[in-house]
């Protein structure tokens, strides 16, 4: 298709005098083209699947009655809670005024999956239980991510938890930001 | 003994009919794939590891990066049974041809107070200029409203097919309390079970899920 028979004229006897031309092949080498073809065609195929959004199922508690909460063992529940810029505190247990800012600690994303990982080893599967509160600074992001996290971690479902914010844990949030130099 | 002459051959082989191929697959796959209908709220959602894919039509709750709420009604005649529903409800006296103008609308993200004055505005509001759903209040959040219309339209139907329909799609900039508002809306509606808008990312290797799932 792309080539044009040239070669038919090359046969037949010139005169005398006739300067033979200089022929020049019409071929065209397509394989650069065939690269590009199927380059672009890769992209395409990546780049479609790729873009899909997914859908986190996303299960509330019913929390119309506040006896039916679950209690949860000292031992095995870990409080993650959400800051502003990402940050993410943490205690285990119950916060205990006396041991307060020993509790209380501050840490981030990369490092909490660790963390995660090493209560669960750390605590029977049946007491186990991560109670996640944000913080009214923290962001969508940060909530999807901690759920994600717990996935991640492969924690059951029902060992995790989201629970409101007390008040005395934004004040210590507020506090440790104010200590850390977080705005 | 008679040397056996082979031929020599060209290498070079005729390119013509795989750079055709190679277009023809490119133009089905430019032609094949959806597009996207553009997007009006720009919206990056966060990150997750779930494969799930978000179907396409849905309730969608979409929260934008400045805490505004809209909400898209999925197909057509469930629209405009949802928008009946909630015309009675709140009282908003709109008429069938009122009703059909509205139902043209994709985001819906006005008070509805001001849904009737909209109506009769030549240009519709673009979906960026909306002032969004009112959902900071507790004792007023019209997302309630909303939904409790969208249950009504399904109630007689499949729970767990209105489960998979009910998506809320966010910013990862938008603020907690924005997203709490929204899901005490479809807590006060007894929806508990709803979906997340994410976007897909492989599991991290080496965490406890990835070891589980090379286990099996």
């Amino acid at each position: 298709m792309a080539e044009m028979d040239t070669s038919s004229g090359g046969s037949h006897k010139k005169g005398p005098g006739v300067k033979k031309g200089k022929k020049l092949s019409t071929r065209v080498d397509l394989t650069p083209m065939v690269d590009l073809g199927f380059l672009l065609v890769t992209f395409f195929v990546f780049t479609t699947t790729m873009q899909q959004s997914t859908a986190m199922n996303m299960n509330e508690p019913k929390d119309d009655n506040p006896e039916e909460q679950m209690k949860v063992k000292n031992s095995g529940a870990m409080t993650i809670l959400l800051g502003k810029q990402d940050q993410l505190y943490y205690y285990y247990g119950q916060l205990d005024p006396a041991t307060l800012s020993e509790q209380f600690k501050s840490t981030s994303f990369k490092e909490i999956r660790q963390l995660i990982v090493d209560k669960k080893k750390a605590t029977p599967i049946d007491d186990l239980m991560y109670i996640i509160k944000s913080d009214s600074s923290s962001n969508f992001k940060n909530a999807i991510d901690i759920l994600d996290e717990m996935a991640i971690s492969a924690v059951p479902a029902g060992h995790y938890a989201e629970v409101d914010i007390t008040p005395a844990e934004a004040l210590m949030i507020r506090e440790t930001e104010a200590a850390n130099g977080i705005k | 003994m008679p040397k056996v002459k082979i031929p020599r051959k060209s290498t070079i082989v005729d390119m013509t009919a795989m750079c055709d191929v190679a277009f023809l697959l490119l133009s089905f796959f430019i032609l094949a794939t959806k597009q996207k209908p553009p997007e009006v709220m720009a919206v990056t959602p966060p990150n997750s590891i779930s494969a799930k894919v978000a179907p396409d039509k849905a309730i969608l709750i979409t929260m934008t990066k400045d805490g505004r709420a809209f909400i898209s009604l999925g197909d057509e005649t469930r629209k405009a049974d949802i928008l009946k529903d909630i015309n009675t409800i709140k009282q908003l006296g709109l008429t069938p041809s009122e009703l059909a103008k509205w139902g043209k609308t994709e985001f819906y993200g006005l008070p509805l107070n001001q849904v009737k004055s909209s109506l009769a505005l030549s240009d519709p509001i673009p979906p960026i200029k909306l002032p969004g759903i009112p959902i900071s209040d507790t004792t007023n959040n019209e997302l309630t409203d909303w939904l409790r219309s969208v249950t009504n339209v399904f109630a007689g139907e499949d729970q767990k097919q209105l489960q998979e329909m009910l998506l809320i799609k966010g910013d990862g900039e938008v603020l907690y309390p924005v997203f709490k508002n929204v899901k005490r809306a479809f807590k006060k509606n007894q929806l508990f079970k709803f979906r997340i808008v994410t976007n897909g990312e492989p599991v991290p290797i080496g965490s406890e899920l990835y070891m589980d799932s090379k286990k099996k």
